[in-house]
């Protein structure tokens, strides 16, 4: 596979993923805007993955490295927050007998 | 360095990719989930298990390494991330978003800047095309950094770079106006803004051409971080209180965007994808919540309402000759009482006094009496669409009883009173009758329609758009004035009393 092929490829899944992203998103209800805009904010976490990359590979000197320590930190505060935040959130449109204030599992 | 026991299966590429595609399809799964009330909880847990996946496959690839760092980089993550998203009040969900999507935003920036360090003076257009080298899914992890990256690495990791800036210090300064660190009022320079923001962008950009281009200056770089944190921080302050979801919305976009060029740059799929689905989803989850208020996206940029629409707002301050007639907790008690029909209007006020459990026991009261109640949910009431209802549901308010505008307006002219609970903008009936009125325009919940109007507020300041409401002045209005959760109680203890 040449240089060129594998910009063009991801380029591709580019466009895809931002038309999924529209189709997926054009009929939700008002009311659970803020739990997707939670949600959606969770799943841009992702960049967690960039940080755990990077930090792996050779030719990081020691500001790399507590610059990447600061990103993975930041990453998973992004994904392990949102999620939980979202979650607390959805379980709340849950009508239940039970008053809130339980403990959630993770 | 590897895990010692990892076998070769589970290194192998192929393998990971595998696991990325199953995450990334269950993050599209996930998000369809999250778009219905009775599969969002699982929709996101979904999203959760693809996460968790993406991240193990990552830490699984042969050139992984540096373990101690990430085990302290994630702790520390974790100790952070943790306890905030468990113990946030959900009066505050607006400003927690804001700053988990800013967290975000600078671990983009940051991976970018130290990937700028490390390719060194191969950043950029200097580095050697090597056309035969097999490049598949692991383009600087194979080692070939050494010749350089092609260019297109550069490209996106500089843009990555300039939109991580731009949504971190962006995101930072809307949490600090609602969590009101930062005053709520639109900061401004007035007319000069826009160019200011322009020159900031402009700034940033020709810093990231010449840096694609290969200058290979670090000073340069830290300069366009400094523009595009810089952008951030003048395209935020700006914006009044109102705007704020629609901003943090656009933000959170960027993010997503922020995070399909790092994949690009990095060469993997998960990153693109996911970060590619938020940018799209985000981007219509903006242009939604700007199209309920009837702002532009552009127009809310540029400047917010910034002096024009404070200008407009001191002026129709005169045009009002009417009076304001106060009540008492007592007679608006009354009142309510003998109503048939109650529709409860809440609003920012309401999420800032956490008066929903108070208002869900005023409605119980009511209902007692054979009172039907209901609530007119405004999308934008709140600080972020749905806002209300999050707050609403806390309270173990039947769902059925959230009426979206569409569905309540029509029913406030046989609604004999229409209790207003801290909102105000969304309220304001210069929207349909003042064509100078800077909210001309957006659809508003019609209480004036309603027989009797009541409205709970702390005092006669203006809302966030900077405008006065003419509602106050209308004759059918009477004005509680209070903290919505006291006046909420004192409303309830006084039924008692009816």
């Amino acid at each position: 596979m040449i240089i060129a092929s594998t910009l063009t490829t991801n380029l591709a899944i580019l466009v895809l993923a931002g038309f999924i992203g529209f189709v997926v998103i054009s009929k939700v209800p008002n009311t659970l805007h803020t739990p997707l805009m939670s949600g959606t904010n969770a799943i841009h976490g992702i960049v967690l993955l960039g940080g755990l990359l990077v930090v792996g590979l050779s030719g990081n000197d020691t500001f790399n490295k507590i610059i990447l320590v600061i990103a993975i930190a930041f990453g998973t505060i992004n994904v392990v927050g949102g999620f939980l935040v979202t979650d607390r959130m959805l379980e709340m449109f849950k009508s239940k007998p039970k008053s809130d204030g339980g403990e959630k599992g993770s | 360095m590897t895990l010692p026991l990892a076998t070769s299966f589970l290194q192998n590429e192929s393998f990971l990719d595998v696991l990325y595609i199953i995450a990334f399809g269950l993050f599209i799964q996930g998000l369809r989930g999250l778009s219905g009330p009775t599969t969002a909880v699982r929709g996101n847990r979904i999203a959760a298990v693809g996460m968790t996946i993406a991240v193990v496959a990552t830490l699984l690839n042969p050139n992984e390494g540096e373990w101690a760092l990430i085990v302290i980089g994630v702790a520390i993550g974790t100790a952070v991330g943790v306890p905030a998203a468990r113990n946030v009040k959900m009066t505050a969900m607006p400003q927690m978003v804001a700053l988990f999507n800013g967290v975000g935003g600078g671990a983009v920036f940051l991976i970018a800047w130290s990937e700028f360090r490390r390719y060194g003076s191969t950043y950029g257009s200097h580095s050697i095309h090597v056309t035969t080298v097999t490049i598949g899914e692991h383009t600087i992890t194979s080692g070939i950094f050494s010749l350089g990256p092609p260019t297109y690495v550069a490209i996106f990791s500089v843009f990555a770079a300039i939109i991580g800036s731009v949504s971190f210090w962006g995101s930072n300064i809307a949490f600090g106006k609602l969590q009101e660190i930062i005053p709520g009022r639109p900061i401004s320079l007035g007319r000069a803004q826009q160019w200011v923001n322009l020159l900031l962008l402009l700034l940033a950009l020709a810093a990231g051409v010449a840096l694609v281009s290969g200058t290979h200056s670090e000073l340069l770089f830290i300069g366009m971080l400094l523009c595009a944190a810089l952008l951030g921080n003048a395209v935020v302050l700006p914006i009044g209180g109102a705007d704020m979801p629609v901003v943090i919305s656009l933000l959170n976009a960027f993010t997503g965007l922020s995070a399909a060029a790092t994949g690009i740059a990095l060469n993997n799929p998960a990153l693109i994808v996911a970060g590619m689905i938020v940018g799209a989803s985000g981007t219509i989850l903006t242009n939604l919540m700007a199209t309920a208020m009837n702002r532009s996206i552009p127009a809310i940029i540029a400047g917010g309402f910034g002096g024009g629409g404070a200008v407009e707002g001191a002026s129709g301050a005169g045009e009002h000759a009417g009076t304001v007639r106060s009540t008492t907790a007592a007679d608006a008690a009354i009142q309510l009482a003998y109503a048939n029909r109650v529709v409860i209007v809440p609003g920012y006020g309401m999420a800032v006094a956490q008066a929903q459990h108070a208002v869900r026991e005023l409605t119980k009261e009511l209902e007692k009496r054979q009172v039907e109640v209901s609530y007119a949910i405004h999308p934008v009431a709140g600080r972020m669409p749905g806002h209300m209802n999050v707050l609403l549901a806390e309270a173990d308010v039947p769902y059925d009883q959230l009426k979206e505008m569409e569905e309540a307006n029509p029913e406030f002219q046989r609604t004999d009173v229409s209790l207003v609970i801290g909102a105000n903008d969304v309220t304001n009936p210069a929207a349909k009758n003042t064509p100078s009125s800077p909210i001309y325009g957006m659809p508003i919940l019609e209480v004036n329609d309603s027989h009797s109007v009541i409205v709970i507020k702390r005092s006669m300041n203006p809302g966030f758009a900077g405008i006065e409401n003419e509602l106050y002045y209308d004759p059918k209005t009477e004005m509680l004035f209070g903290d919505a959760k006291t006046a909420v109680s004192e409303i309830t203890a006084e039924l008692a009393h009816v």
